[in-house]
């Protein structure tokens, strides 16, 4: 039974780092993947959507429609920025960074202008459950269960609608895909939206875990960012395995040395990784693929 | 003649006076240029939670003072850079305030990273510099004047009462800088001294804001007593998580509180039986505080919470106004001898405040501030006029042997 629980104890460990980084790094990889964009304002579309969570809720909204309201807010925010910055960017890798960088400052500030330096948080809903010397907390034992149903939903949409077919032509290629009648612009921002909400989504998920201050995003970039490099462009193929291998490798270290080591361990795992499989998993998944 | 004598006389006393006037005037003029402090604080960033109150705190001194005539006669003019929570702007911003500003005074800094960045800045410069923050303890600076709280103040009244109350088994998580490391050391040294076992200890990076681990790694060690010593906004998402583990046990801080608020920021329990020692709480209940806390939200209606370190920030230009007008001068070494001669007081809103001359180091009534399930608070213990005598003990004297250095339990000033 001990071994069980300790057994347990360690999946939960796992499953909680799994979860954090797939939520971290979905909407990154998405607009990484989908567009070229290296959007480093990411964190502070998580940040938006844990701000419009937690003060819809507090508003007296119930907390699932409270994450949706800071899901759709993210989203909308990210349709909006599209339309008047980034897609004047595409194909301009440097100065889209240097962009979104400035989107970024520009929200956390404004927000602490705005909002002041925190506003008062939600409670964790759902309480805890006991296991022998140990107790977890309900609703991060759920988490992992969101993110893979994420990762569902969006398989789906990406191979099974009209609008998933039509973004990977673009893609693919995207004058191609242009002549052949799917228009490559509105796939752009909606791509761009989809992954603003989803970077919403994942600031909604967290917001009631963790203290909702302007820069909270900066506490999601390092990972979000960790996992896309290890995954490679190709999100479906790549971000689960990423995302398992290194929590896998981070929940193992933190649990034998402490969050110092399993810190170092990531970054490590990542500087391999790059050197051994520049394009990430995805990438060195697909050339096997295409050799054989 | 005679009429012309007594023109060319009165002609002469005109001009004389009139000369007598302008050189009057301009000795005037001088007299009332005001005396520069400069402020390095974060007004963003990861500590500007903490920080934004102590910032109102200083302007509010400064205001008291200017409107019943200032110090010597001169007015005192705050010059403000936001350190941005960043070490590197606050060395910036600490050789702008000495070589283009030329302030008389420096006041400022949250995180014990950013003081010693600047520190040896000022040390260069024998720039007078107050750090108004409570923190790990140790510095030995004949330049500097430290107004916060330290280990000898907070640790050795809470963690013997802690271990009275709640048992002997100690677990310790901490901040991985120089703060949580020596403030670490010291809990774990009195632990030992009163017959306690540390059970567990980790030390955690300040971008770390998930601690389903952490939270695994203290429910296997079973302490009694869990010391919390994390800093800045990432390591605050410890308590809700905790709270949503259902760890419950009860838990001690230096650092808590008393600075960023969290019993008000977070929903409830999350610091369910947090114990804190501060010098200064919004909630201390007494004529000065309450006195304090009117002007205060007369002034500044926005701050969210009136904490330790504004208390702190408010009595330094109260303790810097007594050196100056001790040395009547606002020369720099002569107001550092001034404030390091013994008797500069001030009666702030936690009590009466004194500079000790061996450390300059400050004396502080500390209060022992429980967080309920509700979150409000109840101080069951009030230790009054507590030396900060460490520094003192183990052989740091200012007044007889100039020094800079910052000193821990395991490197001691040499005999």
């Amino acid at each position: 039974m001990t071994y069980l629980i300790q057994a347990y104890a360690f999946f939960y460990q796992f499953a909680d780092a799994f979860a954090f980084l797939v939520l971290s790094g979905l909407g990154l990889a998405i607009i990484f993947g989908m567009m070229g964009v290296i959007n480093l304002a990411h964190g502070e579309f998580i940040m938006c959507g844990a701000y419009v969570t937690v003060l819809s809720a507090r508003a007296g909204l119930p907390l699932p429609f409270a994450m949706v309201a800071g899901t759709l807010a993210a989203g909308l925010v990210g349709l909006i920025l599209e339309l008047l910055i980034v897609r004047r960017l595409y194909n301009r890798l440097y100065d889209s960074i240097v962009a979104t960088w400035a989107l970024s400052l520009i929200a956390t500030q404004g927000m602490l202008i705005v909002a002041g330096p925190s506003i008062e948080g939600l409670k964790t809903p759902f309480g805890s459950f006991e296991m022998g010397e140990y107790s977890f907390s309900v609703y991060r034992a759920l988490l992992p269960l969101v993110a893979l149903l994420l990762l569902a939903a969006l398989y789906w949409l990406f191979v099974r609608t009209r609008f998933g077919v039509h973004s990977r032509a673009t893609i693919e290629d995207a004058d191609m895909a242009r002549a052949l009648g799917a228009n490559t612009g509105r796939i752009y921002s909606y791509t761009f939206g989809l992954g603003a909400a989803l970077a919403g989504l994942t600031g909604a998920l967290y917001a009631p875990t963790m203290t909702a201050v302007p820069m909270m995003g900066q506490a999601f970039i390092v990972q979000s960012f960790v996992t896309v490099v290890v995954s490679g462009a190709d999100v479906m193929l790549g971000l689960a395995p990423a995302a398992a291998v290194l929590a896998f490798i981070q929940s193992l270290l933190t649990k034998s040395y402490g969050q110092l080591i399993g810190q170092i361990g990531l970054l490590l795992t990542v500087i391999v990784v790059v050197r051994v499989l520049p394009k990430g998993i995805s990438g060195w998944a697909l050339q096997r693929s295409a050799g054989r | 003649m005679k009429s012309v004598a007594i023109r060319r006389f009165a002609t002469t006393l005109v001009a004389g006076a009139l000369a007598g006037a302008s050189l009057m005037m301009s000795a005037h003029a001088i007299a009332q240029a005001p005396i520069k402090l400069g402020i390095l604080e974060d007004q963003s960033g990861n500590f500007a939670i903490a920080v934004i109150p102590k910032i109102y705190a200083y302007q509010l001194a400064v205001d008291e003072i200017n409107a019943k005539g200032g110090v010597l006669g001169r007015q005192l003019k705050i010059i403000h850079y936001d350190t941005q929570s960043d070490n590197t702007r606050f060395q910036e911003f600490a050789r702008r305030l000495i070589q283009q500003d030329k302030v008389d005074v420096i006041f400022g800094a949250f995180s014990s990273a950013s003081r010693e960045a600047i520190r040896p800045i000022m040390d260069r410069s024998k720039q007078l510099y107050f750090y108004n923050n409570q923190y790990e303890g140790g510095v030995c600076d004949s330049n500097v004047f430290v107004t916060g709280a330290v280990p000898e103040q907070q640790f050795s009244t809470l963690i013997p009462w802690m271990m009275e109350k709640y048992g002997k088994k100690v677990y310790t998580i901490a901040a991985d800088y120089n703060f949580g490391q020596i403030s670490a050391e010291w809990v774990r040294n009195i632990v030992k001294e009163k017959g306690g076992t540390m059970v567990g200890e980790e030390f955690i990076p300040l971008s770390v804001s998930q601690f389903s681990q952490t939270i695994q790694n203290i429910q296997k060690a079973k302490p009694d007593v869990l010391v919390t010593l994390l800093v800045g906004a990432n390591q605050a998402s410890f308590y809700e998580q905790q709270a949503s583990a259902s760890l419950n046990i009860p838990m001690a801080s230096s650092v808590n509180v008393g600075q960023a608020y969290e019993h008000k920021r977070f929903k409830p329990p999350a610091l369910k039986d947090m114990y804190v020692t501060a010098n200064y709480v919004e909630e201390v209940v007494s004529p000065a505080s309450d006195d304090f806390k009117k002007r205060f939200r007369a002034k500044f209606p926005q701050v969210e919470y009136i904490n330790q370190e504004a208390a702190n920030a408010y009595d330094s230009i109260y303790l810097y106004k007594a050196g100056v007008e001790k040395a009547k001068s606002v020369d720099q070494a002569k107001v550092k001898a001034a404030l390091g001669s013994g008797g500069i007081c001030t009666d702030g809103p936690s009590g009466k405040v004194c500079i000790d001359p061996k450390s300059h180091h400050t004396s502080h009534r500390i209060y022992l501030i429980h967080v309920k399930a509700d979150h409000s608070v109840d101080i069951p213990k009030v230790w009054d006029d507590i030396q900060p005598y460490w520094l003192g003990q183990v052989g740091c004297d200012l007044t007889k042997k100039p020094d800079q250095n910052q000193y821990t339990p395991s490197n001691l000033p040499k005999k």
